[in-house]
């Protein structure tokens, strides 16, 4: 069986995540409850042409695509996988939109064409004018995670080489009105660096596109190596713990091992508890960060904490704003990632260093 | 006939998402379809619905369009014989 390697990554986020020789070194600071990705230079990326009918998660992910392509340095891989909790929201908004302002006559294609989850599969196949496997995950929180257990499996086997992976999701306008007539979306501004501290309901929502090249060939490129995932439908917060030492266990490693844990805590008083669980319990001693102040919530943005951990580990780095605790390491060898939308869709992820 | 014209070119940027145009990109005459403005068969689509709800014109024959879509003039002649609203 071979080993899955993080050959390269490419963020489009809330924060100047698109030039991947900036790691985060410069962050913007949020006081909101909505948060929209930066937006790149698409004209860099996609021919004005083909970027006209394109939403922006779409576009968000053909760059993300371009960027992991270009640092992996590859033209073309085997499959694209991609995660995405909402799919092409805007368009699927504009479609329904359509539907109840025009009394269900005068539809037009373009929204309902591009409105479908895989469209932004089909998308980056069509600019990379790739004809191989093209599969989309919608899963929830767990869409990404979902995409990484193919991927690895594909890999492991040797059925493919080089695969593109991503999460992806995008703002709607529409949608964040319901979210926040649920409480999905906090009522009030919440400051990125007090996010933990908001003790209210709902989240910070965003958006985003993180794309990654797996590989069964490690190159100088190469960012870690992804050990194991593991998706968890749902999980009782007393059982929470003992499912991390299981998780680990399989990989025959013990809470000891684990130089940091990566967090997915979005601020969100009724489900944060999941995972203080953990920071107070086994994980106590362990080095522990965070990334959703940086990144906001939405279904893929585990995918941020998979491109945050993957940096981690290559540049051997923790930078200071989303570390959790105090505790100080001298190397990074394994990163373990826990991540949970309400208290649904939990993940495990550990990746290593090459 | 020249405010229909000046309609028309705004309403295609519009419906097309034709960024970075304006109407004075658009040329009377220019050919909509391809080596003029390079539409494709998704924007011929869009430009019935157009007609349909803007105009009250409905397009029973796909045939049609090919000689009315062929410029911003040619569209304007056929909206101004046709149209009902």
């Amino acid at each position: 069986m071979k080993r899955v390697y993080i050959n390269s990554v490419g963020s489009i986020s809330a924060q100047k995540t698109y030039e991947n020789n900036n790691f985060l070194s410069e962050i913007i600071e949020y006081n909101d409850t909505v948060i929209p990705a930066l937006d790149p230079n698409y004209k860099d990326y996609i021919p004005p042409a083909a970027a006209r009918r394109m939403a922006k998660g779409i576009k968000m992910s053909i760059v993300a695509s371009k960027i992991a392509l270009q640092d992996a340095g590859l033209e073309q891989v085997d499959a694209i996988i991609t995660g995405t909790g909402m799919g092409c929201l805007r368009d699927s908004e504009k479609f329904l939109s359509n539907i109840l302002d025009n009394d269900e006559q005068y539809l037009t294609p373009t929204p309902f064409i591009q409105s479908t989850h895989n469209t932004v599969g089909g998308q980056i196949a069509l600019e990379l004018q790739c004809k191989g496997y093209n599969f989309t995950y919608v899963h929830g929180s767990s869409s990404f995670e979902s995409c990484l257990i193919d991927a690895k499996l594909q890999l492991e086997q040797n059925e493919a080489q080089n695969i593109l992976v991503g999460g992806v999701d995008e703002i709607g306008e529409h949608t964040v009105k319901l979210l926040k007539l649920v409480d999905q979306i906090k009522t009030e501004p919440v400051k990125s660096s007090e996010l933990l501290l908001s003790n209210t309901k709902g989240v910070v929502f965003s958006e985003g596109a993180n794309f990654f090249v797996f590989s069964n060939q490690q190159q100088s490129s190469t960012y870690a190596e992804i050990v194991g995932v593991n998706i968890y439908n749902t999980l009782p917060k007393d059982g929470i713990s003992y499912t991390a030492e299981n998780f680990l266990k399989d990989y025959n490693l013990s809470v000891d091992d684990i130089d940091l844990v990566v967090l997915g805590n979005n601020g969100d008083v009724r489900y944060d508890d999941y995972y203080s669980t953990l920071t107070s319990g086994i994980f106590k001693e362990i080095l522990q960060a965070y990334y959703k102040h940086l990144s906001g919530e939405f279904h893929t943005a585990s995918s941020f904490g998979f491109w945050l951990a993957a940096n981690i580990l290559k540049a051997q780095s923790l930078p200071d704003l989303v570390k959790l605790n105090d505790k100080n390491i001298s190397q990074f060898k394994n990163i373990l990632l826990y991540n949970q939308y309400c208290g649904e869709n939990h993940s495990f992820t550990l990746l290593r260093k090459c | 006939m020249d405010a229909l014209k000046q309609e028309l070119k705004e309403n295609i940027i519009e419906q097309l998402n034709l960024e970075d145009m304006t109407p004075a990109d658009i040329a009377d005459d220019d050919m909509l379809f391809g080596d003029g403005l390079g539409l494709d068969s998704i924007d011929a689509l869009e430009l019935i619905v157009m007609l349909d709800k803007n105009y009250g014109i409905k397009l029973t024959d796909p045939k049609e369009g090919r000689t009315i879509f062929e410029s911003i003039n040619t569209m304007a002649a056929y909206i101004t014989e046709h149209r009902s609203k």
